[in-house]
């Protein structure tokens, strides 16, 4: 009787047409009692699926926080940054100041003393420059290669009379 | 959503999801990237949530998709995803090494099938899900799911059947 049963659901269960009640069922003769011979191999079968079945899922799962920080708040807080930076760097070019004289006197003084300074350091600069002179009269030694040419000159003339 | 909210909403599936992940990649480390990814990337959108009718089946798409794409990858890299998970099983009964001889094959025959039809077994036999949450999670209509489920029960039993007879008859 009840192996009939079991083997009218099988049919229906290979044309795909078994409920899930049906197959559950199914799964329940075929892992818990004594199966006939001819059909063994739906034991195997559904022993497989509910074995299968009892597979878990255990690695951990790394969640992180997501930035709850929208992108517009980030634009804006570039923005700040850059403007903040801005008026630093501004701010302390101004305070370049280097101080005044109110001593029209004191003030003459100072500029002569450094126009003088200024002064010196050319000079200095100006006299290693003389050496250039020594070029030059290497050059003018070279004039008299001029004295040459005009001896050789003088003889191709003759050879052409 | 907190992380706790989201853990309670995932628990119920995400063996499911991961199952359904090794029936696909066959490897179980692979199959354990596979599901944490598509939870991962569930979580970073978690804000979309509510909107979903139906989360579960929503991340079983993601998932067979995402597996998809990692069969498709290995393919053209060509790789093949080489199933190592040695395990040491200790077997004392002769019928326990029977029956485990068995297992395996059906694994081996379930291997063989197409990856659609593989799907759907898995689906349908291991999950027991119904044909409408089957032809929504794998977007195929009812009755290619009965059609293709019909062919693959076909198959493995005639396959087993084979095995089961062989050297015998």
């Amino acid at each position: 009787m009840v192996l009939n049963k079991i083997e009218k659901l099988v049919e229906k269960y290979e044309n795909g047409e078994t409920s899930i009640a049906e197959e559950q069922e199914l799964k329940r003769f075929f892992t818990e009692s004594d199966v006939p011979e001819h059909l063994e191999v739906y034991k195997s079968l559904f022993t497989y699926f509910s074995v299968n079945q009892q597979e878990t899922f255990n690695k951990a799962l790394p969640l992180k926080k997501t930035p709850v920080i929208p992108y517009k708040w980030l634009t804006a807080v570039a923005a700040t940054v850059v403007l903040l930076l801005g008026f630093y760097l501004g701010n302390r070019t101004k305070n370049q100041d280097l101080g005044t004289f109110n001593d029209p006197e004191l003030a003459f003084m100072e500029v002569s003393k450094s126009l003088e300074m200024i002064s010196t350091k050319f000079n200095q600069g100006a006299s290693t420059v003389g050496y250039l002179d020594e070029v030059n009269k290497g050059t003018s030694t070279l004039n008299y290669l001029n004295e040459m040419e005009n001896a050789t000159q003088i003889i191709f003339k003759k050879e052409k009379k | 959503m907190n992380q706790k909210e989201f853990l309670d909403l995932v628990s119920p599936f995400k063996d499911k999801l991961f199952r359904m992940a090794k029936r696909l990649l066959v490897s179980t480390e692979e199959a354990e990237d596979a599901t944490q990814e598509v939870l991962i990337k569930l979580w970073n959108n978690k804000s979309k949530i509510p909107a979903y009718k139906n989360v579960e089946a929503f991340s079983m798409t993601m998932t067979k998709n995402y597996c998809y794409d990692k069969l498709k990858s290995k393919q053209s890299q060509n790789l093949k995803i080489v199933h190592s998970n040695y395990e040491d099983k200790q077997v004392g009964v002769q019928k326990q090494v029977e029956l485990n001889d068995s297992l395996h094959w059906v694994e081996k025959i379930m291997e063989q099938l197409p990856e659609q039809q593989r799907l759907i077994v898995q689906l349908r036999d291991i999950e027991a899900y119904d044909f409408d949450e089957i032809s929504k999670i794998l977007d195929m209509n009812p009755t290619a799911v009965r059609v293709a489920l019909s062919r693959a029960r076909k198959t493995i039993r005639e396959k087993l059947t084979n095995t089961h007879n062989y050297g015998i008859k």
